[in-house]
């Protein structure tokens, strides 16, 4: 079975992301690092090609920043990667970024399943997850806490998903697109050996006439970013001399401000 | 173009009640523009539950309580929209950015090639078009977006706007159409759920209390057969004192990742950049530093009280009101307090 996962790079968790002056975003000189959700599809694509002694490709789509989580992928143990360069898309609009996902995993042909992180942290979004199995036309299993069972022969999968209001088991007919929740596993590190051999790795790039298609028109358009705006906050240290005469004013304070 | 549509959710044949917030933000653009809102109310007990959508907004419902409908599956949900956009061609689809609300309106979207706006925060009409404010980067920063041409389909985040009174005289012109698909065309079965019952979701709550690394310095001693000590401090602690105190305020509890990944509690409770971004009225910051991957999180709260040992906690800087205290001496006379004070 053939497996592919997506991957992008975003800015470290810990970067403090601005606005600069001229609309741009910037964190600084701060590396970027794997989407923190896609550790978890990376693991998981990985466990799963072992389990059905199957192959795994990870591909990003967008400019060659996204290379360095190419690389981790690699260094991890995804076999082959590959980055869509498409120039003028913004991944603000999920509809295009969908439509070159769903025909890169048709060029890499006979894949079963793909693997997806809950979403990306740049976009705060997972909607082209689900734009991307719907232009596949392949079946959707979003928020998966487990992969319980694949038969790559009967071209079935089962799997347990988180909703709102608790826990289903699901089956369903393969090819699908699964998206994978943090706790799904516990990622490894890339391994020392790994990591040198994906320095040197070539990664191929794709434009979407190699992929045979062409970017749809922009559905969404991306007017701006900007900073949050400052929390006008003047913080009251509750004072008094014991913790229940403290717990007291508390709860003053609350009642008065109307929250409970 | 003659209606708002507003994809009320269900569960287990009841209105799921975020959903008053799509009818409202529905509302808002559909008189903008001068059309109905129209409901669309798929699932057991629809023709109900689409009366009471009348009550928030709804002018006219479109229904189908379908037997392949009666649970929430992509697969027979998406198709029935996308007919449903195709054969009214809408202004606008409106939905609750829950976990099904997510992936349905972005589906349907995909189908149709129209234009999507995921998790909204605040909605503005721009002619026929709309613009939309929402989280960008893990919360560090907003984006303006904007869908000028064709139906375009909007998930509203949990929280953002508000329901509209109930207006128990209104009345609804309801509709009932046929599922788009046969059962023996749907490729997913659901084996079994397993509810949780009795918590309060993150999402939905209007008080949240948690709890970070600080929850491990619980005086309580740890049993020799514990396993590691820290770990049974923080979980006695969770459950024996932030839990209660959650309950006296009809709350839910969180975590901050450190905690989590800690092992005190399990990843669902998590709040922060790779957890849940929450936006209660009321959130109680238990023994958390406030490292920026949390802020990410819970800055949308309309009120923040941090409670830490640590009069430097970078936390106190976006709280309200501080408490310089350990929570472990200050939390259970917290909650013996708010007993007290609201009658509990």
């Amino acid at each position: 079975m053939h497996i592919v996962t997506f991957t992008r790079s975003t800015p470290d968790t810990a970067a403090k992301v601005e606005v600069k002056a001229d609309g741009a975003v910037s964190w600084g000189d701060v590396a970027t690092v794997v989407n923190p959700w896609d550790e978890y599809s990376l693991e998981e694509t990985l466990v799963q090609a072992k389990n059905t002694s199957g192959k795994s490709t990870v591909i990003a789509i967008g400019t060659d920043m996204h290379n360095e989580s190419l690389k981790f992928a690699l260094a991890m143990g995804v076999e082959n990667a590959a980055r869509v360069q498409a120039d003028g898309m913004e991944m603000t609009d999920s509809l295009a970024w969908a439509t070159l996902a769903a025909a890169a995993v048709k060029k890499v042909g006979d894949v079963d399943l793909v693997i997806f992180g809950k979403e990306s942290i740049d976009v705060s979004s997972d909607a082209h997850i689900y734009q991307t199995a719907r232009k596949l036309g392949w079946t959707m299993l979003s928020y998966v806490s487990k992969i319980l069972a694949i038969d790559p022969v009967a071209k079935t999968i089962k799997v347990e998903k988180v909703v709102e209001q608790g826990k289903q088991i699901i089956t369903a007919q393969l090819p699908a697109v699964v998206s994978v929740m943090k706790g799904i596993n516990e990622p490894r590190y890339p391994s020392f050996i790994g990591i040198r051999k994906a320095s040197k790795a070539v990664i191929p790039v794709w434009t979407p006439a190699d992929l045979g298609t062409a970017l749809p028109g922009q559905t969404v358009q991306l007017v701006s970013y900007s900073n949050l705006p400052p929390r006008e906050v003047k913080t009251e240290i509750i004072d008094g001399a014991s913790p229940e005469e403290k717990a007291a004013k508390l709860v003053d304070k609350l009642l008065e401000e109307k929250v409970l | 173009m003659s209606a708002v549509f507003v994809w009320v959710e269900t569960f287990d044949g009841q209105l799921n009640p975020s959903s008053r917030e799509a009818l409202a933000a529905g509302k808002t653009l559909a008189d903008a523009w001068g059309v109905p809102v129209t409901a669309l109310v798929f699932g057991a007990n629809a023709n109900a539950i689409a009366q009471e959508a009348g009550q928030y907004g709804a002018q006219n419902a479109v229904v189908s309580d379908d037997a392949t409908l009666s649970d929430f599956r992509l697969e027979p949900y998406a198709a029935l929209l996308t007919k449903l956009v195709q054969e009214h061609q809408p202004n606008a689809v409106i939905a609750v950015a829950t976990s099904r609300g997510r992936e349905l309106l972005a589906s349907s979207a995909a189908d149709l090639d129209a234009g999507l706006i995921a998790e909204a925060i605040d909605l503005s009409v721009d002619g026929d078009g709309v613009q939309a404010t929402k989280a960008a980067y893990a919360g560090k920063l907003v984006s303006k977006l904007a869908l000028k041409t064709g139906t375009k389909f909007i998930t509203i985040r949990g929280r953002a706007f508000k329901p509209l009174d109930a207006n128990a005289g209104a009345s609804v012109t309801i509709t009932t159409v046929a599922a788009a698909l046969s059962e023996d065309q749907i490729p997913t079965r659901i084996e079994s759920t397993e509810l949780q019952v009795g918590k309060v979701n993150l999402g939905d709550a209007a008080i949240i209390v948690s709890g970070g690394r600080g929850m491990a310095n619980n005086p309580k001693a740890a049993p020799a057969d514990g396993g590691d000590a820290s770990i049974w401090k923080a979980k006695d602690g969770f459950e024996n004192m932030l839990s209660p105190l959650a309950n006296v305020l009809g709350g839910a509890v969180g975590a901050s990742r450190a905690a989590v990944d800690a092992g005190f509690i399990p990843y669902e409770h998590q709040v922060g950049q790779t957890g849940k971004v929450v936006n209660p009225d009321l959130y109680i910051a238990a023994g958390i530093s406030g490292a920026i991957q949390h802020q990410a999180g819970m800055r949308g709260s309309k009120l923040i009280v941090a409670i830490n040992k640590d009069a430097d906690a970078p936390i106190f800087k976006m709280a309200r009101y501080g408490v310089i205290e350990d929570i472990y001496t200050f939390l259970p006379a917290l909650t013996a307090e708010l007993k007290k004070r609201l009658g509990k």
